[in-house]
């Protein structure tokens, strides 16, 4: 037992060890290095367009040619427009890229958050209380586990009422059915945490139950927490791209990734570069977030060897997240 | 006994997961604010014909009278309006479309080969390429060929498939012009132009999901590798191959037959990407034509059938543990 990290080790050592041995991988520095990249990108996207003149919204037909393609070679590239400019409306193709980082990053988080937050409180519902609240909860994380995503959300933005906005849609929608894995895993770590001394022990002393949730199961979770929330961030962030490229996203004229290369495939033959730019802007900030959660989580658990996928919670009784029971937990712990 | 018992409550469980689910999505659907009738009717409509399709609909009853009318559709088949412009609908009855003038069943049916032609031969390249590239990684951990299996994983997963496609048909459609850039021929008509128009779909299907299953396949490999077992064999002079072949893969086994399991359901809903960027014209080309016409019974006809989907090859998965591996059975 000696062997066994600490229980609850204090906050700085551990927050260092973890930093530095994210810093030792290179992976995740690059896929942190893209985060960053497109978080800046997002944030001082007016900033860019208020030093080149170039709004998202602006039409620029000067700048076509008749077949209304954009004018010159490479889409237009020129050193007013970097990225060029949107076949049939001539608007700056860098000023909707990143306006559409905005708009991805924004409903991506969000929609992280709605996910984390009900996963965690369900997961800590079902695994702490047990009996009928965790077979009503758990059969309920089946149901939606087994819910057509695409589909059931395509349907729903053709049905919802214009007037709601759409952005906030997307996360409700795509935050709702991103749950079940989170509390999947909180579940059956709560299961075994509730378990352990320490739980017991506060227990014991008459500590509400509540509060031993909050103050006692809640802070071991952090780690299991944060790892899936950063995995889980690049789904996110291509569902509302790939809503968005099937035409029930936001909105135009509002910037979208996905909505561009949706557009881009009429215009791909002739203007490449038109799906080469938010194409590659949304597979790199997804690549990034992905390398960036599978350092993460190496560095948080050296041990675990899985990958961001779906599959990491599936297995009903067996799967790779059933939890390793230690055998020194009925005492010993603080 | 054990197992029956296992097997019948997994699916009763399954028949009253799809009685919710059709029931959710019943209320979702028809009672929104959005009168379904003039959803249904399509554009445009004219008066006449949206009190028409009212009566059809039944959409002036209460919403337990709809309900039930909606669920007996399924089991028994329903019948809209009356008389001589009564309009029958088969069971299972998903709906009927008045925009095409077909059942939905009818309608997903005559779209299904092209979507499962589509899944089935990409899930093949994918499971075969996945498992086989997790399995040289796991094999070759640490070195170079990991590094590159792995480096390739994460891109595949990073990339959406729609970008994939495009790609695709930029390079080996529109630039080098040796594939086709979409379009569907049945298999029926002639094999090998199915193949050649599916061949890229295919791949980029593959890609992204291959990606996945090697990442599992190396974890769970390395997982089972470390175990005291495997220590055992080999040191009982048991040869590499006979191993990882005979121990190693045995435990792989149940993840990836769930994963295979979420993978076949949720092929619906990978396929309406796939569907659009190579024009082909599946069940998800019918729910996007459905949606933009706002045809809301073809929209919670397919949004049923794909929860099916999804439950069925889900049980599937679960009464198979059983079998390939006895303890969840015995447990259960």
């Amino acid at each position: 037992m000696t062997a066994a990290p600490p229980e609850r080790p204090g906050r700085a050592t551990r927050t260092d060890t973890v930093w530095a041995r994210l810093k030792r991988s290179r992976p995740a520095m690059i896929g942190l290095g893209l985060v960053v990249f497109f978080v800046l990108l997002a944030v001082l996207a007016p900033v860019f367009a208020a030093l080149t003149g170039n709004s998202p919204y602006a039409y620029n037909p000067e700048l076509l040619a008749p077949d209304t393609a954009p004018a010159g070679p490479l889409g237009g590239m020129s050193a007013q427009h970097w990225f060029g400019v949107e076949p049939r409306t001539g608007r700056d193709l860098f000023a909707i890229v990143s306006y559409g980082a905005q708009v991805s990053l924004l409903i991506g988080l969000a929609a992280t958050l709605v996910s984390v937050i009900v996963g965690v409180a369900i997961g800590l519902i079902a695994g702490f209380y047990g009996h009928l609240a965790d077979r009503l909860l758990s059969r309920f994380t089946d149901i939606v586990f087994g819910f057509p995503f695409l589909i059931f959300a395509i349907a729903l933005s053709a049905t919802v009422p214009a007037s709601f906005p759409r952005p906030l849609l997307l996360i409700l929608v795509i935050g709702f059915f991103g749950w079940p894995p989170v509390a999947r895993v909180v579940r059956s770590e709560t299961l075994s945490l509730k378990e352990r001394g320490f739980v017991r022990a506060a227990a014991a002393q008459g500590t509400s139950s509540a509060r031993i949730l909050v103050r006692e199961i809640l802070p071991n979770l952090a780690a299991t927490i944060i790892v899936f929330t950063t995995v889980s961030i690049p789904g996110k962030i291509g569902a509302e791209a790939a809503l968005s490229f099937l035409g029930v996203g936001v909105n135009p004229p509002t910037p979208s990734w996905g909505r561009s290369i949706s557009d881009a495939i009429s215009w791909v033959q002739v203007d490449p570069m038109y799906l080469i730019f938010p194409g590659m802007a949304l597979f790199l900030v997804t690549l990034g977030f992905n390398m960036f959660g599978d350092g993460l989580r190496d560095a948080l658990d050296p041990t675990a060897g899985q990958g961001p996928d779906r599959s990491a919670d599936r297995s009903p009784d067996r799967g790779p997240d059933t939890p390793k029971i230690d055998p020194m937990s009925a005492g010993g712990q603080p | 006994m054990n197992r029956v018992k296992f097997a019948a409550s997994r699916i009763l469980g399954a028949v009253v997961v799809l009685i919710i689910i059709a029931a959710a999505c019943f209320a979702i659907f028809y009672l929104m604010p959005t009168n379904p009738a003039q959803l249904s009717c399509g554009k445009p409509c004219s008066p006449e014909r949206l009190a028409e399709v009212e009566a059809y609909l039944g959409v002036d009853q209460s919403w337990w009278k709809q309900l039930f009318d909606f669920l007996a559709g399924i089991i028994g088949g329903r019948t809209f309006g009356e008389g001589a412009a009564a309009i029958h609908c088969n069971a299972p009855c998903f709906g009927y479309s008045f925009r095409l003038r077909d059942s939905v069943t009818n309608l997903i049916l005559q779209r299904l080969p092209i979507t499962v032609s589509l899944t089935l031969g990409a899930a093949v390249l994918w499971a075969i390429g996945g498992i086989a590239a997790g399995l040289i990684a796991a094999l070759r951990r640490g070195r170079f060929t990991d590094s590159a299996v792995m480096g390739a994983a994460i891109t595949g997963i990073s990339a959406p498939t729609y970008l994939l496609g495009l790609l695709g048909v930029l390079l080996f459609g529109f630039t080098l012009n040796v594939l086709p850039i979409g379009g569907y021929v049945p298999l029926t008509e002639n094999p090998l132009m199915w193949a050649f128009h599916l061949i890229l779909p295919w791949i980029v299907l593959a890609i992204a999901n291959g990606a996945i299953y090697a990442r599992l396949t190396r974890g769970q490999m390395l997982d089972v590798l470390s175990q005291d077992y495997i220590r055992t064999a080999r040191a009982k002079g048991l040869s590499e191959t006979f191993v990882v072949g005979k121990h190693g893969l045995r435990n792989l086994v149940v993840p990836l037959t769930t994963l295979f399991a979420i993978d076949i359901g949720g092929l619906l809903g990978g396929a309406v990407i796939t569907e659009k960027v190579f024009a082909l014209g599946g069940v998800g080309t019918l729910l996007l034509e459905s949606v933009s016409s706002l045809d809301i019974q073809v929209i919670v006809g397919v949004t049923l059938f794909a929860a099916a989907v999804v439950i069925v090859a889900n049980l599937l998965a679960d009464l198979s543990y059983s079998i390939l591996d006895p303890r969840i059975g015995a447990r259960a």
